[in-house]
Formats: structure tokens, sequence, C-alpha cells
């Protein structure tokens, strides 16, 4: 008798745990998500280790608006996250660097690029991004818990 | 009461749902003739295709798989395509700016098998591993047709150079 309610109770926390895990996944993946983001090239709008709320629905929508700030995987690395800002949408003019100085953006991507422009690689360097890299937009900053402010323009 | 638990296992059960068509995949339905005559051979019968997100997990792809990604000019829009060159081959193109392209780091070279009747990296250039959403394993639909995709580049189109 012990036996087969160990069993049962096993099954049971397993499958609560499966639930809590896709639950979790969704929620992460179409609602929003929690990012902590490093390296200077967002300075000084975002330094290195705030951590950032982010939300999907957006990009999903493809409502992106110059000026957003969002999470894109790097079109060099796939297993890497960058972060820069939007400043050129589809059929934008904008300046690169030397090979290509004055470009306009192609059909279905974006122009990113660094807050911190002396210091950030980004579409200067890479060119355009597609728009299905892009995985989140940035509403706000959490942590540190004395700069938590919106990051978003509207 | 039945009304509240028939709303509590939908609200449990759709995660759960979607969470298993994100990890490990679904069946897709294949339209156009870009992948003919592997994919569509003609053009009265789909074909519906298992793809496998868990294969593309980690990015670990070899040269012939047959992907679906993101299409680079319309976000909303998947490709279906297989893959001529890692990063760092070599790939002889028909008809993109430059005759020989050596394919940058973390990207890969597709391209559709019905050459000429394919809108692919030979029009849009090298695609980023980032848009890659996962790799068609099986034809699961018509009956007759299931099988196993292969990985192979078909002869002539093999890259120039591999690295």
């Amino acid at each position: 008798m012990a036996f087969t309610r160990i069993i049962g109770k096993t099954c049971g926390f397993i499958g609560y745990a499966l639930q809590t895990a896709c639950i979790t996944h969704c929620t992460f993946e179409y609602v929003g998500d929690f990012v902590m983001c490093s390296g200077p090239s967002m300075e000084p709008t975002l330094q290195t280790n705030n951590v950032l709320f982010t939300e999907h629905v957006s990009p999903r929508l493809q409502r992106l608006r110059r000026g957003d700030i969002v999470i894109c995987r790097s079109p060099s690395n796939p297993k890497q996250n960058i972060c820069k800002r939007i400043t050129g949408l589809p059929g934008d003019r904008v300046r690169g660097n030397f090979p290509r100085r004055n470009q306009v953006v192609p059909r279905g991507h974006v122009w990113l690029e660094g807050d911190n422009s002396s210091n950030s690689a980004d579409s200067r360097t890479y060119g355009p991004v597609p728009e299905g890299l892009i995985r989140s937009r940035v509403v706000c900053r959490v942590w540190p818990l004395d700069k938590i402010s919106l990051m978003s323009q509207y | 009461m039945w009304f509240k638990s028939v709303c509590k296992s939908v609200l449990l059960g759709v995660p759960i749902g979607i969470t298993f068509l994100d990890t490990v995949g679904y069946v897709a339905r294949v339209e156009g003739i870009s992948m003919q005559p592997v994919l569509n051979p003609d053009s009265k019968n789909t074909d519906y295709v298992f793809l496998s997100r868990w294969a593309v997990r980690d990015y670990n792809l070899r040269r012939g798989d047959v992907i679906s990604l993101v299409s680079p000019k319309d976000p909303n829009q998947k490709i279906i395509k297989r893959i001529v060159g890692l990063q760092g081959d070599v790939v002889n193109t028909l008809g993109y700016k430059t005759q020989y392209v050596r394919v940058p780091e973390g990207h890969c070279w597709v391209e559709g098998d019905h050459t000429g009747h394919t809108l692919d990296s030979n029009t849009f250039g090298p695609v980023s591993l980032g848009l890659v959403n996962a790799r068609a394993a099986y034809i699961v639909w018509p009956p007759r047709r299931w099988q196993k995709l292969e990985a192979k580049v078909p002869d002539h189109r093999k890259p120039y150079l591999e690295k």
C-alpha cells in the first residue's frame, strides 16, 4: 500500500513540475522575460549588469519603431544575444562604415546601433539585421533598484 | 462545476502543448515548387513534413540538411531550403553579386533544389543561423510518400571549398 502511494505521489509531483516548466516556457517565450545585459555598447543608457524586463509581443506583431531598444540574436553567433537601439526601419537611409557609406535599409531588415557609438559592434560593422532575429523589446529596467525606469518612449 | 474543470484543464493543457511544439517539433505543409523533386514532386499534391525543433537546439547543422527558416525579407514568412554551405565554405554562386562567396561566421548558404525556380541565398545572400527555425526530418503525408529526408547536397552544388 505504502509503495503505491509513493508512486502516486511521485507521479503527481512530476506532473506538477512539468506543468510549471511549460507555463514558464510559454510566458518567457510569448509574453516577456528578464535579461541581464553586459558590455559597454549601450552606455550611458544601460550599464553592465542592469536587469531589464523585455516583452515579446511587439516584435511578433512587427510593431517596432525607431528608437526602441531590442534584444536580438547576434547575426554572427546565434547563441549570443545583443542589445541595441533601432535607428533605421526598412526604406530609411542610413550611414554605414567604410565600404558602403550611405545605404538604404532593405525590406524585412532593421538598422541597429549602440548608444555608445565609439565602442559598439553594430549594424555599422555587420550591416542591416533581419527582423526575424529580433527576440524582444526592452520595456523597463528593474535592477539596480535606484535606477528603475521605463525604457520606451511613449 | 464541469465548466470549471474544463476551463482548468484547457488552461493547463495549452501551455504544455505549445511547449511540446516549440521544443520537439511540429508538422507543416510545404508550399511551392522550390524544393522539387524532393518535396512536392507533382504540383497537385502538397507534402506535409515533420519539422524537428529539437535537432536545431544548439545550431549543429550539416551540409545538405533541409531546414525551415524565417525569410530574411519577410519575418512573417517561413521558407524551406537546403543548406549548401556552412561558415567558412566558399560557394560557387548562381547569379549572386559575386561569383564566389565565402560564407561569413555564423551564417549558412541555403538553396532550393529546383534551381532557377527558387528564391534563395543566390538572391538574398548568406543567411544568419539565428533565422533557422527547424530541420525537416520526415515527409509524413501523404502516407505513400513517407520517408526520411536525407542530408545530401546535389553533386553540382557542392561548395567550391569546404572548411
